[in-house]
């Protein structure tokens, strides 16, 4: 999503019309995720660190906030398996907790991003009009900035804090999907299952909620699965800019910021966050790409 | 072709004037009252009555926002953004000095990137499957996912503090741009090396292809005259959304190496709320970025004569 990854060839391929997949394969997508090597990989990294964000109060060894000025700095020990950072607190601690952080905003985020553009998407296609003019006018101001700016701009004036943060990339992210989902629906409303439901009498909210969603939103979905990675580079980028998660907060964002005015004397610090980030980021991409394939290998490439 | 153009002008009037609303709107998000944040970022902690009466009027924050937007707007088509609450400069002035380092930065990484991406692109869709390609798509896929803050880190760590070779920030001297640049491209390069590898595949099927082949082409004619001068647009699209980004300031990257350019700028303003810079700058950096899509476009019109000829336009 976020940043400059937004529009990739997927994206860019979905806006143009390229139909995916119509939807009397979905049973078989789950199958042919589990058949593509690189898909399952990006499976199962997302679920194994979603896991540990959920078990964080079972498995943290010690409490992510707890200053311990003895230990300050800390090598790797029994205790302490990553090391202290630079307050005394449980490195291994804070990461595991940070899953949760930077996992939390990014899920929440992504439901935002997705209610939003997905409804007014719908919306605009299926009701065209002034309204669809007005919304459309909005998305393209939207999607002439790059996000990472618009969304710190906003973050910023909000006042920093991990809700800003949330605020300024919802805010601008919906746009993209808004437009992918307008297109999806302009192109359903004309097919013939459309054209029977309302023949016997369907009304337009259950039309569009019952027989329209379900044939769209699929792609929709790839997508949104493409742009997790981007978009928790995004909430932790702004957040080593120190717009969102605050002290003491672990987020791994901030605790890269945190580290930066130790990085000759323990780069520990900043090591164990990028990595944890990148990871994640890693098997959002995978499993993203996993599913395109999935839903369309006529876009596998 | 100059029907062309104008009629992408006529298009990016609106959605000028629709970022500049937006730039505008952003201060009346702001949670406080701005003339008190000035007030007590000057160090007057309990301001009088009058104080405050008298900077809103200086300030122009006594009127209405429309008339606000109106009078701002004003400004702004004749080269008037506003003076900074924080240092008192002219907005456009303090951008405009700033702007060069930034697109000195975005420039060389976004060519870096296109010097490693295009040639692994080809090569990665000419052997699919080899080696070659997989060590690229790996590349590729590790290149996206790392945050940017972090990469630059790591070379500060290798390039700095244990090799000694290049120092960590400031932009006194040309070798400056280095660490930075590098942060970008590698970005940058991850990117278009996936772009430029699935956009090559995507042609290298087309009957085009196949028909020049058969007509006896050499394998090296056939993807450099043909599928990549087609796959060309999509590289062309792709790079000049990520040169648009980064022109916007690559705000990240340049606070962490303290390139003075305007992303450090705006991230410096934002903390203390200094509203005509972040407006100025939202506006500012909205506009550079319809123009790099401008151009974008109006380079398609050589890349593509069906877009010359009036056919369809993306």
């Amino acid at each position: 999503m976020i940043g400059t990854k937004a529009r990739d060839t997927l994206a860019a391929s979905i806006a143009d019309g390229h139909a995916l997949a119509p939807a009397s394969s979905r049973p078989g997508v789950f199958r042919a995720l589990l058949a593509h090597r690189t898909g399952v990989a990006g499976l199962v990294i997302v679920a194994g660190v979603a896991l540990i964000a959920i078990a964080a109060p079972l498995i943290a060894p010690d409490d992510p906030t707890r200053i311990d000025a003895l230990r300050r700095l800390g090598p790797p020990s029994a205790d302490t398996l990553l090391g202290t950072d630079n307050l005394g607190r449980d490195i291994l601690s804070r990461l595991i907790w940070g899953a949760r952080v930077s996992l939390g905003t990014a899920a929440l985020a992504a439901v935002l991003i997705l209610t939003i553009g997905v409804g007014l998407g719908m919306v605009a296609g299926f009701y065209g009009g002034l309204l669809d003019d007005l919304l459309m006018r909005v998305v393209d101001v939207l999607l002439a900035f790059p996000a990472l700016i618009l969304a710190l701009a906003i973050a910023g004036v909000l006042g920093p804090s991990i809700t800003s943060v949330m605020i300024g990339i919802v805010a601008v992210a919906w746009a993209d999907y808004a437009r992918v989902m307008r297109g999806q629906v302009l192109s359903a409303r004309e097919r013939q299952y459309v054209e029977a439901a309302r023949a016997i009498g369907v009304g337009n909210t259950r039309i569009l909620a019952r027989h329209l969603l379900p044939n769209v939103l699929p792609p929709i979905l790839v997508l949104a699965s493409l742009e997790m990675g981007g978009l928790i580079l995004a909430i932790s980028g702004l957040s080593f800019l120190g717009l969102g998660a605050q002290p003491p907060t672990p987020e791994w964002g901030a605790m890269l910021n945190d580290g930066r005015s130790f990085i000759a004397a323990a780069p520990q610090l900043m090591v164990y966050p990028g990595l944890a980030i990148s990871i994640v980021v890693v098997g959002f991409n995978l499993l993203g790409d996993g599913l395109r394939d999935a839903f369309d290998p006529h876009l596998r490439i | 072709m100059l029907r062309y153009i104008a009629r992408r002008l006529a298009y990016l009037i609106p959605v000028w004037l629709g970022i500049s609303i937006l730039a505008f709107a952003l201060a009346l998000l702001a949670p406080g009252d701005p003339v008190r944040q000035v007030l007590q970022a000057g160090g007057i902690d309990a301001p009088s009555a009058e104080q405050v009466i008298a900077l809103r009027r200086e300030l122009g924050l006594d009127q209405p926002g429309p008339v606000r937007y109106a009078i701002w707007l004003g400004g702004a088509v004749r080269g008037d953004l506003g003076r900074s609450y924080r240092t008192g400069e002219p907005v456009l002035q303090s951008l405009l000095d700033r702007f060069p380092r930034t697109a000195a930065l975005a420039l060389l990484a976004v060519s870096l990137g296109l010097i490693i991406a295009v040639p692994l692109g080809i090569v990665s869709a000419v052997f699919r499957d080899s080696p070659v390609d997989q060590l690229a798509r790996l590349g590729a896929l590790v290149g996206a996912s790392v945050p940017s803050f972090w990469l630059a880190y790591l070379l500060i760590l290798f390039f700095a503090v244990q090799l000694r070779l290049l120092p960590v920030a400031g932009a006194s001297e040309p070798r400056h741009i280095v660490l930075p640049a590098l942060t970008l491209a590698i970005g940058a390069a991850a990117s278009l090396t996936r772009l430029t590898r699935s956009a090559m595949l995507e042609e290298m099927f087309q009957d085009y292809v196949r028909t020049a082949r058969s007509k006896g082409l050499r394998e090296r004619a056939v993807v450099v005259t043909h599928a990549l001068r087609n796959a060309l647009i999509a590289i062309v699209t792709i790079t000049g959304i990520r040169l648009a980004a980064l022109l916007g300031g690559a705000v990240i990257v340049e606070t962490i190496f303290a390139w003075p350019g305007i992303g450090k700028y705006v991230v410096d303003s934002i903390f203390i709320r200094d509203y005509p810079t972040i407006q100025g700058f939202v506006l500012f950096t909205g506009t550079v970025v319809l123009l790099v899509n401008l151009a974008v476009d109006v380079s398609y019109v050589w890349l593509d004569p069906r877009v010359r000829l009036g056919g369809k336009t993306r």
